[in-house]
């Protein structure tokens, strides 16, 4: 028996913090929302009530798929900016046809195959053309916009408004009576769609071809991935997941427009970076990303209570940013 | 003997000449561009005038400077996306200061919000450098901060501008041919940016951005560089917010987010690589007041103005697609 060199020494990694947020971001992200609901309930005693989680968990659950899609883009090197655009269309065309044959059924499916398509075009040009994700993206978001404002003008007569349906699946509390507790309908649908990203990205095949893609392109390429074909699916699942997002948020806030999700945009960014998925692809996933779109909301919360202005939010919401980010950098550096 | 030496002059410069455009092919392509649009846009609309020339400046103006700015920091190879919000701050300032105050006043203001803007690009530049977060996730960042602050100074549009300030920009000078605001923006660029790229300081940038580890390994202090970059963005960011304020005669303080997307699109179309290290602020100009002529066509042509938008869209990502197949190809050469 020949002793393996370094066999002792070989321990698991200590549990510092430093290792637990390199390892496990989920605990530390847990806490700091643990402690942010609760500074809420210090703030203004009484407001955390299982109510009041329904509600941030339903406003929550539009940005969350938002940053689904920046979360899969970011893993392989991307980014998405055409998705604020893409969303606001989806809510906006779905609204246009209410009062049209065919009826909001119909809107849907036309929202999201444009929705599709403007991804489709995006992996396209990221995929085959090699075109820079981040100026692809921004061409084809002024592409939608474009599109949402001309369809706006011409359906201006037809008026619009949010379907029932959608209105009480976007902002509706489903009471499971015999266990007392809300839960937003529009949740029923997220945990579905949350737990095939999850999973697709950690055990299917796919899923790991855009780590590989992130992490090594060459690397990917010679090891047999068609990076290609990868990323023009990657990319149109961006667009129909915003599609999807701009659906709820639509329903959410109960009214269309071409620019209602726009401001969600940059915040999508910042969830997915929150969770701990690295811009510079091949690090994260999307658990992390709920957690972020959660943490967002709540801060968002807090701060209306403590009376902060929306100035003070804008400065404390990019600080943290900032803050989150430079936290994460310093763990996961190569030392 | 002299025969030879006649005929040699303008063989030289012709060949001087091709080998600038040949340098420079990119540029020279979007001036023909341009060139053709304005054709273009006598024949559709023959009123086309100096009327036409003067608004275009003055719409150009503020866009023109983020393009400016914008092309600074990706040649070093980073990016800002707060550029638009430091406009919208500085801006804000310079109206509110300004209401109601002597010329003097208005000078010493105008100082101020320069320095000002020095050291927003500073912050910018530091936390990149210090943290060593992806400059995009960082402008991100900061991007939020300075429109926050930017509320705390104005919460609606508001302020005055003062008249001097507006003076400096609109309108023509000399020849009414000539608007004030092509002169404001070549004086700026020929006083700052010509001179750093020519300085250690310009080599360092674009050295940094076409490979930062040779940079480094070759004595540029990668650090400082970067830095440096972010102030001139800052600085060329902050007159386009001066622009801004001057063009629109008051402060506006939720900042227009197409002045990123277009910032960026000009960068690119001018002829600036997102991976750093290539081109220059010439081209990026060149490309905004293309955009900005296409969006006047549009109009004239009586088409939707919201397909201008689509235009613009369509034309980054052809160009960028058309730019990159040509890539592919030689490469497989």
């Amino acid at each position: 028996m020949t002793a393996v060199p370094g066999a002792a020494e070989r321990r698991p990694a200590a549990l510092t913090w430093r290792n637990i947020l390199r390892d496990y971001p989920l605990i530390p992200l847990s806490v700091l929302f643990v402690l942010l609901v609760t500074a809420v309930e210090i703030g203004q005693s009484g407001t955390v009530s299982q109510h009041w989680i329904a509600v941030i968990v339903r406003a929550s659950v539009p940005l969350a798929i938002l940053a689904a899609c920046q979360t899969l883009t970011m893993l392989t090197g991307g980014i998405d900016l055409s998705i604020g655009y893409i969303a606001s269309m989806a809510g906006f065309v779905t609204a246009t046809f209410i009062n049209q044959p065919g009826g909001w059924q119909l809107g849907i499916v036309i929202a999201l195959g444009a929705a599709c398509l403007a991804g489709l075009v995006s992996g396209v040009g990221v995929g085959v053309f090699k075109v820079h994700p981040l100026i692809m993206t921004l061409g084809m978001g002024l592409i939608v916009y474009g599109f949402a404002n001309v369809w706006q003008l011409r359906m201006v007569q037809t008026g619009a408004g949010i379907p029932v349906e959608l209105k009480s699946f976007g902002t509706g509390l489903a009471d499971l009576g015999y266990l007392n507790v809300e839960v937003p309908y529009n949740l029923l649908a997220f945990v579905p769609l949350a737990v095939v990203i999850i999973l697709g990205l950690r055990r299917s095949g796919y899923g790991r071809m855009l780590y590989a893609i992130g992490d090594n392109p060459t690397a990917a390429r010679l090891s047999g991935v068609r990076s290609w074909q990868v990323l023009i699916i990657l990319y149109l699942i961006s667009g129909l997941l915003a599609g999807i997002a701009g659906l709820i948020a639509a329903g959410l806030a109960q009214t269309a427009s071409v620019t209602l999700v726009q401001s969600s945009l940059l915040p999508s960014v910042a969830a997915a970076v929150i969770g701990g998925t690295s811009i510079l692809g091949g690090r994260g996933g999307y658990s992390g990303t709920i957690l972020g779109a959660l943490i967002l909301t709540v801060l968002t919360a807090l701060l209306t209570i403590l009376g902060l202005p929306e100035p003070w939010r804008l400065i404390v919401f990019g600080s943290i940013v900032v803050l989150v980010a430079a936290a994460y950098t310093r763990v996961t550096a190569e030392s | 003997m002299p025969v030879a030496e006649l005929t040699r002059w303008p063989r030289l410069l012709v060949a001087k000449a091709m080998g600038i455009a040949r340098d420079n092919n990119w540029t020279v392509g979007l001036l023909v561009f341009l060139g053709v649009l304005l054709v273009f846009t006598k024949i559709i609309n023959p009123f086309y005038g100096v009327t036409g020339v003067q608004g275009l400046a003055n719409s150009v103006l503020p866009l023109a400077l983020a393009a400016v700015a914008q092309a600074v920091v990706v040649i070093a190879g980073g990016i800002d996306l707060s550029i638009a919000s430091i406009m919208a701050l500085t801006s804000c300032i310079t109206a509110k200061l300004m209401q109601d105050q002597s010329p003097e006043f208005g000078v010493a203001v105008v100082v101020g919000v320069l320095l000002l803007g020095l050291l927003l690009g500073a912050i910018n530049g530091a936390l990149v450098v210090i943290t060593r977060v992806p400059d995009i996730i960082v402008t991100l960042g900061t991007s939020f901060v300075w429109a926050g602050f930017a509320l705390l100074v104005l919460q609606a549009p508001g302020g005055r501008t003062a008249q001097w300030l507006k003076d400096l920009v609109i309108g023509p000078l000399g020849s009414e041919w000539i608007p004030k605001a092509a002169v404001a923006l070549a004086i700026v660029v020929a006083v700052i940016w010509i001179p750093v790229s020519r300085s250690r300081l310009g080599l360092s940038i674009y050295a940094m951005g076409s490979n930062q580890l040779a940079a480094f390994r070759s004595g540029v202090s990668v650090g400082r560089t970067k830095v440096l970059a972010y102030v001139l963005t800052g600085l060329f960011a902050t007159l386009g917010g001066l622009a801004l304020a001057a063009s629109t005669g008051v402060g506006t303080p939720v900042p227009d987010a197409t002045y990123v997307l277009l910032s960026i699109a000009a960068t690119v179309l001018g002829g600036v690589s997102l991976a750093g290290g290539v081109g220059g602020v010439f081209g990026p100009v060149v490309a905004v007041i293309v955009l900005q002529l296409i969006r006047t066509d549009m109009t004239f042509l009586r088409v939707d103005p919201n397909l201008g938008l689509v235009a613009q869209g369509v034309i980054l990502i052809a160009v960028l697609v058309f730019g990159s197949w040509i890539q592919i190809r030689r490469s497989r050469r």
